[in-house]
């Protein structure tokens, strides 16, 4: 008779011999770093173009923003339509994205069309002219997209809580106003495009189905461009964090839930702690059995949902807890939220529970060692941090070996309500 | 081409497994065939609210999380208008566990008050975030009243509002249970590195000895054919005025499901789509503007929808729409054209096949629509699509009576 009272037995997942796949690397005639890893089920691969001229680098506001998305809006010899038109034709997506540190142009299309695509995007690093009608329309749809957003709750409280952690002068604390998208000057942004793309440092990462001739392909169309892979880029800032610690805002009289942001500063990844503090947040709020979840949403139903998490920062970052709550029960729900970093502070937590966690976040590493479009974004992530293998398996070690006492200890370094900035908004 | 192997267990449930050798990972999806459409019109939001309720204990095991993220493993389920799917993905070692407790809930639920009281709270939050909370959070709640007569497509997953949630009883919830949760109302499919013979005998083991239940007949109103065009206007508090539009579509495996779909590429796919680069780009009247549908089973609805550049009068925007409208129907689309699309739903559809979840979960799915087969044969379907079936299907779907309005004005 079977007994459905008793679970399977299990293989316990901190027992997997966990490996981290390497990439390939070349370097094209001019200098450029290539990142590779070939394999996957599909004919497909996705192609990566990582520029330093993110808005760590832009001295006004957005122009960094507004240069990457208007990278693809018209060349030389070909207008935005004709762009999109010839990659859509070959059934090929290209993105493109800003971030603090970086910017991103990327391909995702059938192996087989990629010969058709490279030229065409070799093409908008050195050929773009950021068209001041493309421009125009940018900002006016933009402020448009701002308006809307401006209403939300989760996008005032985003912008808010990183403005008070890091300061408004800051690349991770800045914003941006319908005044900002007004005062973009083309020539600022031609300025900013010959600088930090055409003569900027391009890093490139591809996954998938590769070609065999791929170093070839690539040293044809990228191999002669102007890049400064030896540039250096030192910028520094430094956070100005706010003084009040306690905000409460109302931006919609009529609200039903208020958008909650508890955080507070956390170093970089190369601080000993860093592992040992996402087993921690994966306690408090990292995963659907965490504290905060187990408590706020499914004993009190105040949430949908609610998180925490380190900020995927390359400098200092900051410790986030994250959620949207019923009105009347904002208050009721930071309170909770304290209860809960300090009972991990008072009270270590059972062997049991640890066990739990060790494995559910080895099985989740496991998932997403598999396959080349998972592995690299791991691999782009730490060699932009500076990082190499080593610190992929000593954070496995740390998983592992991390014991209860270890993660009380670090509670009382890192959960002291006096240390986080709370926010709500309504 | 996915591979698979397909199996029946004497209760009704039906199993399929599609080896990959190439992971360490297993996924163990299960689809029940129960969506919002088989609600009652007073009693919406039920079958979702009930999704979250099978997390909430089952008859032998009170939590259903722990043992699952104890294996190294996490899951998570959603809910559509058509069906509703719950999907564990885990060390492909310990896959005994996901069979384990996907079983026991499908054997019966713990049916536990204070589960059943915390998540219609949970839910209600959920329904404040993304539908009340949020500008133009209302738009399809109603569209869907507007578009549908008689279909219980008239009501969006979430539920028709916030007291057909706060009102659910104990007994309603056993009710739906037993009427829906039933190993021949339900798919199993296991993908991963496994080995088809050892998935047959946890099936078999597991879920071999539930009973199977009553057949569930499914019996919906058939939506009439609309006959005039319908409007209606919202006045809200939002920055930007907003124009809706759909029209219905085919069901899922009609010819003229994939003639919508690819419809929808050419006016909505990308920025060299003719909405785009007519509506935003040239003429700039939005400042956004989609044009997508849900892949409903039933007939759907195809849908333009956009944001009014500010100063920009609605029957200015309106006209220009159709406009587009009128070139299509009247126009055959050159063979380019008609290329990209393909072309475009071709990569959609290989980059998809990437995530083990996703071939899983689309196993699934096709062999609830009858036949797991046709995952294959996608990509075929939309080839066969002519330059001439375009132009016939663009005709019939916007016919100006098929068509359904929302003027959205922001007051501010």
């Amino acid at each position: 008779m079977l007994n459905r009272k008793q679970s399977p037995d299990i293989f316990n997942a901190v027992d997997f011999d966990l490996k981290l796949n390497p990439y390939q690397h070349f370097t094209l005639d001019n200098g450029t770093s290539v990142y590779t890893i070939d394999g996957g089920t599909q004919e497909v691969l996705q192609i990566e173009f990582i520029f330093y001229a993110g808005n760590w680098y832009e001295e006004k506001n957005i122009v960094a923003a507004t240069t990457n998305y208007l990278l693809k809006n018209g060349t030389k010899n070909k207008n935005a339509f004709d762009i999109d038109e010839h990659f859509a034709f070959y059934g090929a997506y290209l993105n493109r994205n800003c971030y603090n540190e970086t910017s991103t142009v990327t391909l995702h299309t059938l192996s087989k069309n990629l010969q058709h695509l490279l030229p065409a995007i070799a093409e908008l690093f050195t050929e773009s002219i950021l068209p001041e009608n493309e421009l125009d329309i940018y900002k006016k749809n933009q402020i448009q997209r701002l308006k809307v957003n401006l209403k939300k709750c989760d996008f005032i409280a985003n912008r808010l809580i990183d403005e008070y952690i890091y300061g408004i002068h800051h690349p991770y604390g800045k914003y941006t106003s319908t005044l900002d998208y007004n005062n973009l000057e083309r020539d600022e942004l031609l300025e900013f495009y010959n600088q930090y793309y055409t003569h900027g440092k391009c890093l490139i990462f591809i996954a998938g189905k590769l070609p065999s001739n791929i170093q070839e392909q690539l040293n044809t169309y990228f191999g002669k461009l102007p890049f400064n892979p030896n540039k250096n880029f030192t910028k520094e800032y430094h956070t100005a964090s706010a003084n009040s610690k306690k905000q409460f805002i109302i931006n919609d009289e009529n609200g039903v839930q208020g958008a909650i942001r508890i955080a507070r500063k956390f170093p970089n990844k190369h601080h000993p702690d860093y592992t040992k503090a996402q087993v921690l947040n994966n306690i408090l709020g990292g995963y659907f059995g965490s504290h905060l979840m187990k408590n706020i949403r499914e004993d009190k139903g105040y949430t949908y949902g609610i998180y925490s998490y380190i900020q995927n920062h390359i400098h200092d970052t900051a410790w986030m807890i994250s959620t949207e709550a019923g009105k009347d029960v904002c208050e009721a729900t930071i309170e909770e939220t304290y209860k809960e970093m300090n009972l991990l502070t008072k009270e270590l937590i059972s062997n049991d529970e640890l066990a739990l966690v060790k494995n559910y976040m080895i099985g989740n590493l496991l998932g997403t060692l598999d396959g080349p479009f998972q592995i690299m974004p791991r691999w782009r992530n730490y060699i932009l941090s500076n990082l190499d293998e080593n610190y992929f398996y000593n954070s496995i070690q740390t998983i592992k070996t991390i014991s209860a006492e270890e993660i009380q200890a670090l509670a009382k370094k890192y959960l002291n309500p006096e240390d986080f900035y709370e926010l709500t908004v309504i | 081409m996915i591979q698979y192997n397909s199996y029946t267990l004497s209760n009704g449930l039906k199993l399929l497994v599609h080896e990959d050798t190439s992971t360490p990972m297993a996924v163990v999806d299960i689809m029940y065939n129960v969506g919002a459409k088989d609600e009652e019109k007073n009693k919406t939001g039920f079958a979702h609210l009930f999704e979250h309720l099978m997390f909430g204990g089952s008859i032998n095991i009170p939590v259903f999380d722990e043992p699952l993220q104890r294996a190294g493993g996490e899951n998570n389920a959603y809910t559509t208008n058509d069906l509703t799917n719950y999907y564990c993905i885990l060390p492909a070692k310990n896959i005994e566990t996901a069979f384990w407790l996907e079983s026991d809930r499908m054997l019966s639920l713990a049916f536990d008050k204070k589960s059943l009281e915390v998540q219609r709270k949970v839910v209600c939050e959920e329904f404040k975030e993304h539908y009340i909370n949020k500008p133009y959070g209302d738009i399809w709640h109603k569209m869907r009243d507007l578009a549908y007569e008689v279909h219980p497509y008239k009501w969006m997953t979430i539920g028709k509002e916030l007291s057909h949630i706060e009102n659910a009883t104990m007994e309603e919830v056993k009710e739906f249970f037993f009427k829906f949760y039933q190993p021949n109302n339900a798919i199993l499919v296991v993908a991963g590195n496994v080995e088809t013979n050892k998935i047959i005998q946890l099936a078999e083991k597991w879920f071999g000895n539930i009973p199977s239940g009553k057949k569930y007949e499914r019996n919906l109103p058939i939506e009439p054919k609309q006959k005039q065009a319908k409007f209606s206007e919202i006045k809200a508090d939002v920055p930007l005025d907003a124009i809706i539009k759909t029209w219905h579509i085919d069901a899922r495996l009609t010819k003229g499901y994939y003639a919508a779909d690819l419809i929808t590429e050419i006016f909505g796919g990308g920025n060299s789509s003719r909405l785009f680069q007519s509506l935003v780009k040239e003429k700039q009247l939005f400042s956004d503007i989609t044009c997508f549908h849900f892949g409903s089973i039933e007939p759907g609805l195809l849908t333009i929808e956009g944001k009014l550049i500010k100063g920009v009068k609605m029957i200015d925007a309106e006209k220009a729409i159709e406009e587009e409208i009128e070139k299509l129907t009247t126009e055959q689309i050159n063979n380019k054209e008609l290329q990209k699309v393909k072309n475009r739903t071709e990569s959609v559809i290989t980059f998809e096949d990437i995530s083990l979840m996703s071939r899983a979960n689309n196993l699934a799915l096709y062999e609830l629509l009858g036949d797991a087969d046709l995952i294959n044969k996608e990509l075929e379907k939309y080839q066969e699509i002519t330059e001439a079936d375009i132009l016939q299907y663009a005709q019939t779907i916007f016919d100006k009576n098929n068509s359904n309005t929302i003027h959205y004005y922001s007051i501010q």
